[in-house]
């Protein structure tokens, strides 16, 4: 997994709440058993003049040109909420947004874009609101700098705010690392755990065929 | 430390599955059940044989045909949905791989992942119990911690038999009171996501209790947890009691004999105790709810049957969501929502489509028939509802309303490209998602219980149930 330390990007305002995974990518666009081939449908619901369609709504703001090069999006409350769609992280992230600045994401969102390398950073609305207005207003040109270390989001314009994010994501975004390899580390406590959970509850533990009875 | 520390059922099923403190506040928590289906589930087993890891133990670990799957009668492997197919194959022949359990499309046992994990005794309480699907949280019914999780964390899942983890927060919802007539669990939580908002149970597990829950059958309790992913929460329990057990003896991958006893008396302490702490309270009284629809494009966004759009945002909740919400929907602030003329109405998902609910629908309908020039389809959540229905004869009350009956699946519940009402088309739908084209290109859709689509569909509007209902 690509890690992340620190980014200066154009940064691009969407701030809407409950921006669900069905909006990131519609059902529709998912059109392969795989994780590539999902930059296009990326928010093709509001990115696109017509469903289904391609010809771009101007007024979209990955559309406009001065959003062109987007890598951080700033929006608004329970962002990436709805379906679990993993295919939403890989979409944003297949499009080029490696960090995404909410007052809050919905569970298994947030959780999706750790193990993707995309950085979920939680700031109070009144933050965003304020970052917005700087990037609207667009006289310190439209990039902001989101440091993974620091825990900060800098404006050009010389603000700074301090950003929130769980320790271990923090952890794993820095390095870059696997999770699956982590947790293999705890491979003989994971056994030691199972033979004892057998004695304690062997309902869990089925014998496949043969618990197959009518 | 005391031993006597009293515990909530979160804890207990935190701590009875913790297998270590990693550093940072996660721990390493077994998972007992992993259920899969073919559009998350075949990407998930896809990345695990690419990485070349095997499954765990393939054994606790099931797959099912619902998402993509074809629901018109007489179904093959064809879907509606452009490329469908690939997503059957490629399921079918990873779980072949990994030697796990596939409820194919013939199979008897098919059907929506959350209905047929119950139906099998799959899930039991005290489990852990993921699914790369956000309505995993359906099963907390059972008094399992079972919630959605991504297909990386499936991948996981199945490697390790873990999965890496924050403790949620807890908060108790107690529900007082008793519902009244024509009013249902899906009502219940159509009001408390209104009340609580979309994000209101972000990061947490909500626990279900109070008197109304208690004497809500088991459907019922699965429909008010499926919809706790629409707070944002983990998950939902409810602590299992006499009904959860009868309902639970002799499913398939139940324990039986000796080891039905041991888990029965296990299973018996799965309460919160009396003194336990919660992060957060909620209560509503069941009496004050009426049956409720949704008016916008977020489950937040609900009323009263009865009353009207509201005239302005939610407190805090940007202009532009309301704004954009209502353009969307084609209403006015302060418009009515009964009297709204529909031009569909679906009755299905694994919100609404157990037995149960098909039989709260049938006493409507029966008699009846459905406003002329408006399409109405009902969709079984498994083979084995729709084998049910059938027997009682359900299918034929139905049919003979104008409903259009179904095999088993998710079917219109999601827009996958294939089939869908039509464009802008307004539908009333007993599923969770009013999202912006959840159900078809610009489709409009109010959420509603069974009975007020049963209801409204008759009419040819929005309507309250109440006066239809025996
Ligand atoms: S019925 Fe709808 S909400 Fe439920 S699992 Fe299927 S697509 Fe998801």
């Amino acid at each position: 997994m690509q890690a992340f330390t620190q980014l200066t990007a154009v940064a691009a305002p969407l701030f809407r709440a409950n921006v669900d995974t069905d909006i990131i990518i519609p059902s529709r666009e998912i059109r392969g058993v795989g994780k590539q081939g999902l930059a296009e449908g990326l928010f093709a619901g509001w990115r696109y003049r017509e469903i289904g369609g391609r010809e771009p709504d101007p007024d979209f703001v990955l559309n406009r040109p001065e959003f062109r090069e987007t890598k951080i999006l700033l929006t608004g409350e329970n962002f990436g909420c709805g379906s679990s769609r993993e295919h939403a992280v890989w979409a944003l992230a297949e499009y080029g947004i490696r960090a995404i600045i909410a007052p809050s994401f919905a569970p298994i969102f947030e959780n999706n874009c750790v193990r993707n390398g995309v950085l979920p950073a939680r700031l109070p609305s009144a933050a965003i609101e304020s970052l917005i207005a700087g990037l609207e207003a667009g006289r310190t040109g439209r990039e902001l700098t989101v440091d993974l270390e620091a825990c900060e989001v800098r404006g050009a314009d010389g603000c700074i705010h301090a950003f929130s994010i769980d320790k271990e994501a923090r952890q794993m975004l820095l390095v870059g690392a696997d999770a699956i390899d982590l947790t293999l580390r705890h491979r003989d406590e994971i056994e030691a755990f199972l033979d004892r959970d057998r004695q304690l509850r062997p309902w869990v533990y089925l014998q496949g065929e043969r618990d197959e009875r009518p | 430390m005391s031993a006597a520390a009293p515990l909530s059922l979160l804890d207990k099923l935190w701590l009875s599955h913790l297998v270590r403190e990693l550093p940072g506040g996660t721990a390493l928590l077994a998972i007992d059940r992993v259920m899969l289906h073919e559009r998350t589930g075949s990407v998930a087993l896809r990345g695990l044989a690419a990485s070349g890891r095997p499954v765990l133990d393939p054994r606790r670990a099931f797959c099912t045909m619902d998402h993509v799957v074809d629901t018109r009668p007489g179904r093959g492997d064809a879907t509606l949905m452009p490329g469908g197919e690939a997503f059957i194959s490629a399921t079918r022949a990873a779980t072949r791989e990994a030697g796990i359990r596939l409820f194919d499309v013939d199979d008897p046992d098919q059907g929506i992942v959350h209905v047929i994990s119950p139906e099998l005794g799959i899930v039991l309480p005290g489990l852990t119990l993921v699914c790369p699907d956000s309505h995993t949280c359906t099963q907390g019914a059972f008094g399992a911690l079972a919630w959605g999780i991504g297909s990386t964390e499936a991948e996981h899942a199945l490697a390790t038999g873990t999965l890496r983890m924050r403790r949620p927060r807890s908060v108790r919802v107690t529900l007082t009171g008793a519902v009244g007539a024509g009013v249902t669990a899906k009502d219940l939580a159509l009001t408390l996501i209104t009340r609580y908002g979309a994000d209101g149970g972000s990061g947490a597990v909500l626990e279900f209790c109070g008197p109304a829950v208690t004497a809500m059958d088991m459907a019922q309790r699965m429909t008010l947890c499926n919809m706790a992913t629409e707070f944002a929460a983990v998950s939902a329990l409810i602590a299992p009691d006499e009904r959860t057990l009868d309902w639970l003896q002799g499913r398939r991958y139940a324990p039986v004999g000796e080891t039905w006893e041991r888990a029965v008396n296990a299973w018996r302490q799965l309460a919160s105790d009396p003194e336990a702490r919660f992060d957060a309270e909620w209560s509503l009284d069941a009496t004050e709810v009426a049956p409720m629809v949704t008016w916008g494009t977020s489950p937040e966004q609900a009323v009263a049957v009865h009353a009207a759009v509201p005239l302005e945002p939610r407190p805090g909740r940007p202009t532009e969501s309301y704004r954009r919400a209502l353009h969307y929907m084609g209403l006015q602030p302060g418009q009515p929502l009964a009297g709204l003329p529909l031009d569909a109405a679906f009755i299905g998902s694994c919100t609404n489509s157990r037995l149960e609910d098909l039989r709260s629908a049938a006493s409507v309908l029966r008699g009846r028939r459905i406003a002329p020039g408006l399409r109405a389809i009902c969709v079984p959540g498994s083979t084995r509802v729709r084998r049910e229905a059938e027997a009682e004869g359900l299918h034929e009350v139905f049919l003979a309303a104008g409903f259009e009956w179904r095999e088993a699946g998710c079917s219109m519940c999601f827009f996958a490209g294939g089939e869908h009402f039509g464009t802008r088309e307004r539908v009333i739908s007993s599923t969770n998602r009013n999202f912006e084209s959840r159900q078809g290109p610009a489709t409009r859709t109010h959420l509603a219980s069974p009975e007020t689509v049963a209801a409204s569909a008759v009419a040819g509007c929005i309507t309250d149930p109440r006066p239809l209902l025996n």
